[in-house]
């Protein structure tokens, strides 16, 4: 035991250790506030003093976030892998709630709803809140079954006329109409990638929702595919609210007017897309956007 | 010498061939600068030569073996003296019995004569002579394949080419094996049930509706008509595979479903190993169960609800069948199901489905092309299974539909009809046959429809 402590005081290590620590101590300081404006004037989701944890307690993947996503914005979510983007992400529809192990606290609203309100019944929830993933993941059904899905399940369909017009007007937001309306009864798979992420997005609008969250929607297709579905989420704008997780800044600049940038689970910095990629106002964040790390 | 022996010294040969080809390869890219100059890798050329030192070799082998004995009872016949070469056939192949019997020091029939004896020795005479002729020829051109594979080694042979292309032959060989014995069962029980159907009309094989094959073994014999109707074993056959069906099917896709989608990882882990086990166990033993336990507590449950039960019946049969199939439907349908990606069930969460519905309308069609091949092969080993039936089910071949009565199926009367002593060209022994062509004309026709259904409601995902 002595000569273990005193190897560590005295060997040729102890210097490094302590700055080291101090250092981290010193960055933990840095994140306790985030910097910039967290509220917005007319919020649709409210998440105030979040805190997610995995495997029971283990991991802490979100620290003490607090973020508006503004009616009718598109706010993009950026920073470093593993950084907790999709963890936020899958907490605003409670998609977190099939991970064994996983504990959210702090309080997330929609509108005046309690997300995490025990008695909330969380098919609603999923209505009014959309997701589309990284990975397009149509059913291995038709391309009118995939978008008929949700109002199926939900009854909003009165008759199959009804059904039919859901059908269109979805394919049509999601401006896959015109390329699909020949062939409806053929499997959504057999569409090329970006045909199949924006029927996964027509997918969700079917079912009405207010909110839709994206995941990453473009990194699996190629740069024309990109530039189609980030035209599309520029429309719908005008209808949903957009939370969208990316990791090309150039999209995240293009598509959103507010960024929120993430580091170690710590929401470090949140303002207008402009003045986040023009003016960073946290060392952290400039590095990210400068591409010293991510 | 054995030629065992020899396959070993192929062998060998093969690895030095290997060896050498691989040596040879290395000293042409050395002289040619460098081992980037060649067209393969060196093992390429190793197997390459190998190849070459073995199938001619082995080809050779073969041939000598299949054709020694018609060659070598050639030569000795047309040594024989006059008296026993002019023979007729049948006498002629006893005679060659015997030689070939002192040959190999086995005990002869008929009192030994010096023709016989003379006969025998050149018999030996000639079966070493050819044994070593087939020893020195594998050898030489195992030895030659090698030397000219070497002899023709340089960077430009293409050996990965035609090493690949001649293991592709080997494996369509291979594969046509299969095809080729399922062909020679089809035929050779085709063969026999013309056989049959010359003797019993087809129309009252496939039309009859009694079944009682037993043939007067003399003339005036009573209560020994025959008759070959096979329609109640067929109904047997279907009326027990079903009930088994109505009973795994259900039981083993919940279970499949809750194991995968419900159930926590630990009880998945223990669960199922422990529902494989039961198709571990052999049907013999459900068979006692069946026989000892469900048989008469059908019987006592039917007596109490004023039934009348017979002590071997169809529900018994069926109902321990069912559970003996269980695994395979579970087992089958469970890694299906699991294989079905869990992007598409967040998906349809992400939707707002319940987890059920996620099951119902997404899992589940995207699953169903597998679970029919589980339920396919649960149905096939429900028909071919006998022994359950034989235990339990009973022999008697009633027309029924209910289930509380004995019934017989297909598979039990096959075995019925071919133990004990039999004359085998009597139509008795020759039903058997026509039976097991019907049952495997039935169940081919079930997998074709099933494999078309399934193709055409496949839904597919990568
Ligand atoms: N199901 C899970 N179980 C345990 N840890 C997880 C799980 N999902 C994510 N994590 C951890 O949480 C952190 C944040 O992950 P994630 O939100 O996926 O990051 P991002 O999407 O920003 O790349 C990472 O450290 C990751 O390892
Ligand atoms: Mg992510």
């Amino acid at each position: 035991m002595n000569t273990l402590s005193e190897t560590i005081e005295t060997g040729p290590d102890a210097n490094l250790i302590v700055p080291q620590e101090n250092e981290g101590a010193f960055r933990e300081q840095q994140f306790e506030d985030t910097v910039g404006d967290v509220t917005h004037p007319n919020p649709r989701i409210s998440c105030r003093e979040v805190d997610v944890y995995y495997d029971h307690g283990a991991v802490h993947a979100i620290k003490n976030v607090t973020l508006d996503i503004g009616t009718g914005e598109v706010l993009a979510m950026i920073g470093p892998s593993g950084c907790g983007k999709s963890t936020i992400l899958r907490c605003l529809n409670r998609m977190n709630d099939s991970i064994d192990g996983c504990q959210v606290s702090g309080s997330i609203r929609l509108d005046e709803l309690d997300i995490y309100d025990k008695n909330l019944d969380v098919v609603l929830l999923r209505a009014q809140i959309g997701m589309v993933f990284q990975k397009p993941n149509p059913f291995p059904k038709s391309i009118y079954d995939n978008v008929a899905y949700g109002p199926k399940i939900h009854g909003l369909a009165k008759d199959k006329t009804d059904l039919d017009e859901i059908v269109q007007t979805s394919l049509e937001r999601a401006a896959l109409w015109e390329e699909v309306k020949d062939r409806l009864g053929q499997p959504g798979t057999g569409l090329s990638g970006g045909q199949q992420q924006r029927l996964c997005i027509a997918r969700a609008i079917a079912v009405s929702p207010e909110v839709i969250l994206m995941d990453e929607p473009c990194s699996a297709l190629d740069p024309i595919a990109t530039a189609k579905v980030e035209e599309l989420i520029d429309e719908l704008r005008q209808q949903y609210t957009i939370a969208i997780v990316t990791h090309s800044m150039q999209q995240a600049a293009r598509v959103s007017q507010r960024t929120a940038y993430f580091h170690l689970g710590h929401l470090v910095e949140v303002n207008t897309t402009d003045k986040v990629f023009t003016n960073p106002q946290h060392h952290l964040t400039e590095a990210y956007i400068t591409g010293r790390f991510g | 010498m054995q030629s065992s022996f020899l396959l070993f010294v192929i062998f060998t040969l093969m690895i030095l061939g290997y060896l050498a080809g691989r040596r040879r390869s290395l000293a042409v890219a050395r002289m040619s600068r460098g081992p980037d100059r060649l067209h393969s890798l060196p093992a390429y050329y190793g197997f390459y030569a190998a190849l070459w030192a073995g199938i001619p070799a082995l080809f050779l082998l073969a041939t000598g073996v299949f054709f020694q004995d018609w060659i070598i009872t050639k030569l000795v016949v047309a040594d024989l003296p006059e008296t026993l070469r002019t023979l007729p056939p049948e006498q002629l192949g006893l005679v060659m019995n015997d030689i070939r019997n002192m040959a190999t020091g086995n005990i002869v029939s008929t009192e030994i004569t010096p023709a016989i004896q003379l006969a025998a020795d050149h018999y030996v005479r000639l079966r070493d002579l050819y044994s070593t002729a087939t020893w020195i020829l594998v050898t030489c051109i195992s030895v030659l394949g090698i030397i000219m594979v070497r002899a023709r080694i340089s960077p430009t042979l293409r050996a990965r080419n035609r090493v690949e292309r001649i293991v592709i032959v080997i494996m369509m060989v291979f594969s046509s094996i299969a095809i080729l014995t399922t062909l020679g069962v089809i035929f050779s029980v085709l063969y026999e049930s013309l056989q049959f159907f010359r003797k019993v009309p087809v129309t009252e094989f496939i039309f009859g509706t009694e079944w009682s094959p037993q043939i007067a073994l003399r003339a005036d014999q009573v209560g020994a008509s025959g008759s070959f109707g096979s329609i109640p074993l067929f109904a047997g056959t279907l009326l027990i595979s079903v009930i088994a069906m109505l009973v795994a099917v259900p039981i083993g896709l919940m279970s499949a479903i809750y194991l995968s989608d419900y159930a926590s990882a630990r009880f998945r882990a223990l669960t199922k190993p422990l529902l494989e086990i039961l198709a571990g166990i052999p049907t013999v033993v459900y068979g006692f169960f069946a026989a000892l336990t469900m048989a008469p507590f059908i019987r006592n449950l039917g007596e109490r609800l004023g039934m009348e039960v017979a002590s071997e019946s169809a529900l018994a049969a069926g109902l321990v069948m069912g559970v003996m199939i269980i695994p395979f439907v579970s087992s089958l349908s469970d890694d299906v199901i699991n294989a079905v990606p869990q992007s598409l069930r967040d998906g349809s969460n992400a939707l707002g489905a319940t987890r059920s519905e996620t099951i119902k309308k997404v899992v589940f069609p995207a699953a169903l092309p597998g679970i029919v091949g589980g339920v396919l092969l649960a149905m096939s080993r429900a028909i071919g299974e006998t022994m359950i039936v034989v235990m339990a089910a009973g022999l008697s071949a009633n027309l029924t539909a209910n289930p509380l009565e004995s019934v017989t199926t297909v598979t039990v009367q096959i075995v019925t009809l071919l133990t004990g002593d039999q004359e085998f060209d009597s139509p008795k022994t020759l039903a058997a046959f026509a039976l097991g062509m019907a049952l495997f004309a039935v169940t081919l026709v079930m997998n074709v429809i099933a494999l078309r259904t399934v193709r055409k409601y496949r839904e597919q995902y990568d």
